[in-house]
């Protein structure tokens, strides 16, 4: 796909591949960040891989937006889109009733049992899409279509850190204890704050993430494991 | 050499830790953070010869109010036109002052600024979150926001009394309107809005913290496509929710959102917005990009410039007083 360039303020290129969200353009957005990575351009500070574009953010003393873009089109130029394959990541999920209170409203708005909405959970192939929203809030698309149920009118307060939720496609496991509009199914008890300075979150976009049940008494065995670091 | 140890006998919302933030963590949500004014904050390192970056106290309007329990050490302050009282001594922000043992510190919300930087001669010691003791205010990650009761230690603290008095304010900071380079989603906003926000003036309101500042004035409509795919955000985005009111995001803005961006302020534009209060009038004005990076690197060359200078000893005391008049506001026992 041929990317568009825009200018972001004195600090930044977005490169943009579509309009609209796709594999294909997510795909590119990958793929060209991980082409930045291993060549970045002088200057350049960070790169923000989102849907449909990516971020190039620089330090406006030591470069601009044309060198930036010259050195883009150059990475784009040897971009290998087929050869993309994210890490695949195995989270677990305890889906106990005191951790899921939303599972009953998403059987009955989707007319199945409460376990028939966890195996569609656990079938889902999902995969990084990008993070947003707060530290560590990674976006995961490939929630199956028959549990698909949208965003609640208002947001809930006070939603624990590890909660697996749910909108639409996308599933996200959350860090922090925040509100959130979305339906809670689940909590994981894995740590995305991994505490590995060189690898301090535990997904990378483009990662593919497949779930895994577990029962209570796994879910606390392994939430101490966290907590005793 | 010795700790220095205070109380935080007050401190208003919004008081935090704040070092020169941590770039490069976008990727995973978490915005680089930092001071507001990034300015007023070198300015406070610079004024004590601290290496550039070192940890200091975003002050809010909310104010802070420290009491010396132990050791002596000296400070800078700067940023706005705060109050400072130490003890009966009242001066403004823009200072370098040594407090010791049961003396009383306050900086208080003046005449002008939204944000003041309280900077040592020694290390504040605080949490460190992803190599940066900035805080992150939604998730308070990193230094943290001060509490009324805690107690701040500073290691390594010391006493320079050959940087005392008033800190020269820049006075290179332009006062005209805030520029902006337009978009990247201003195709997406109906006729005459990008007009709108270039012809017509917005208030600050107090919907206003680290986060972002969202302003008031005529609404800038969108062209019915407010779907659209979640796109990287940064600090100086104007973002602009389905209702038409734009939102300034700064320091800990979220990292990605689907609401259109109409323009975006040039980096060091968002330091002096950050210093308006609400109610502030304000316009904006567009520049291209080329010309964002020629304004851009003139300011960091007078900005550089101003900090090497600030960052030179005045001499001691005794020195001083010999070769100059008393600074005004200041008494020396």
């Amino acid at each position: 796909m041929e990317p568009r360039f825009k200018a972001i303020a004195d600090h930044a290129l977005l490169v943009k591949f579509a309009d609209d969200a796709s594999v294909e353009a997510h795909t590119c957005v990958i793929a060209l960040d991980r082409a930045i990575a291993s060549d970045p351009p002088v200057g350049m500070i960070e790169t923000v891989p989102a849907l449909v574009n990516l971020l190039v953010t620089f330090d406006p003393v030591l470069t601009d937006h044309l060198a930036v873009e010259g050195h883009v089109r150059k990475c784009l130029k040897g971009l290998k889109v087929e050869e993309i394959a994210g890490v695949r990541r195995h989270i677990q999920v305890c889906y106990e009733a005191s951790f899921a209170p939303d599972l009953e409203a998403v059987a009955s708005a989707t007319g199945l049992s409460t376990d028939a909405v966890i195996n569609a959970h656990l079938a889902g192939d999902y995969h990084v899409l990008m993070y947003g929203f707060s530290p560590g809030y990674a976006y995961l698309s490939g929630v199956t279509e028959e549990i698909q149920v949208p965003r609640k009118p208002a947001p809930i307060r006070d939603v624990p850190a590890g909660s697996v939720i749910i909108a639409g496609p996308q599933c996200l496991i959350t860090t922090l204890t925040m509100p959130t509009g979305w339906s809670i199914i689940g909590r994981s008890p894995n740590a995305i704050f991994t505490g590995d300075a060189t690898h301090p979150f535990l997904f990378d976009v483009g990662d593919n993430v497949t779930f895994e049940r577990v029962d209570l008494a796994t879910f606390e065995r392994l939430s101490k494991d966290i907590d005793h670091g | 050499m010795a700790n220095a140890a205070f109380s935080v006998s007050f401190a208003g919302p919004l008081v935090t830790v704040q070092d020169a933030g941590r770039p490069g963590n976008m990727r995973y949500g978490v915005s680089a953070s930092g001071p507001m004014d990034r300015l007023a904050y070198d300015a406070a390192n610079a004024a004590l010869g601290n290496p550039p970056g070192a940890t200091a106290i975003e002050i809010s309007l909310g104010g802070l109010v420290l009491q010396c329990k132990e050791g002596a050490i000296t400070l800078a302050i700067t940023g706005g036109d705060f109050v400072v009282e130490h003890g009966p001594q009242k001066t403004g922000s823009w200072t370098v002052l040594t407090i010791s043992k049961g003396e009383r510190l306050a900086i208080r919300a003046g005449k002008a600024g939204s944000w003041a930087y309280l900077a040592f001669a020694g290390s504040l010691e605080t949490e460190d979150w992803l190599g940066s003791q900035a805080t992150h205010s939604t998730s308070g990650f990193g230094g943290g926001a001060l509490q009324s009761g805690q107690t701040l230690v500073i290691s390594d603290a010391g006493i320079r009394d050959d940087r005392l008095g008033e800190i020269v304010q820049p006075d290179f900071t332009p006062d005209g309107p805030i520029r902006v380079v337009t978009g990247p989603q201003d195709h997406h906003f109906s006729e005459g809005a990008v007009e709108r926000l270039l012809s017509e003036a917005y208030k600050v309101t107090d919907a206003y913290d680290r986060m972002g500042m969202r302003l008031k004035g005529p609404l800038l409509e969108l062209d019915g496509a407010l779907s659209i795919p979640s796109e990287p955000i940064v600090r100086g985005s104007i973002q602009v929710s389905g209702d038409g009111v734009p939102t300034i995001l700064l320091a800990d803005h979220q990292t990605t959102g689907g609401y259109p961006k109409i323009a975006t302020v040039i980096s060091y534009d968002t330091d002096r917005l950050a210093q308006f209060r609400a109610g502030h009038s304000l316009r904006f004005t567009s520049i291209s990009s080329e010309h964002s990076i020629d304004d851009v690197r003139t300011f960091m060359g007078m900005k550089t410039q101003y900090l090497s200078q600030i960052s030179v000893p005045r001499g001691s005391l005794e020195q001083r007083l010999m070769g100059e008049n008393l600074i005004h506001g200041c008494v020396f026992d």
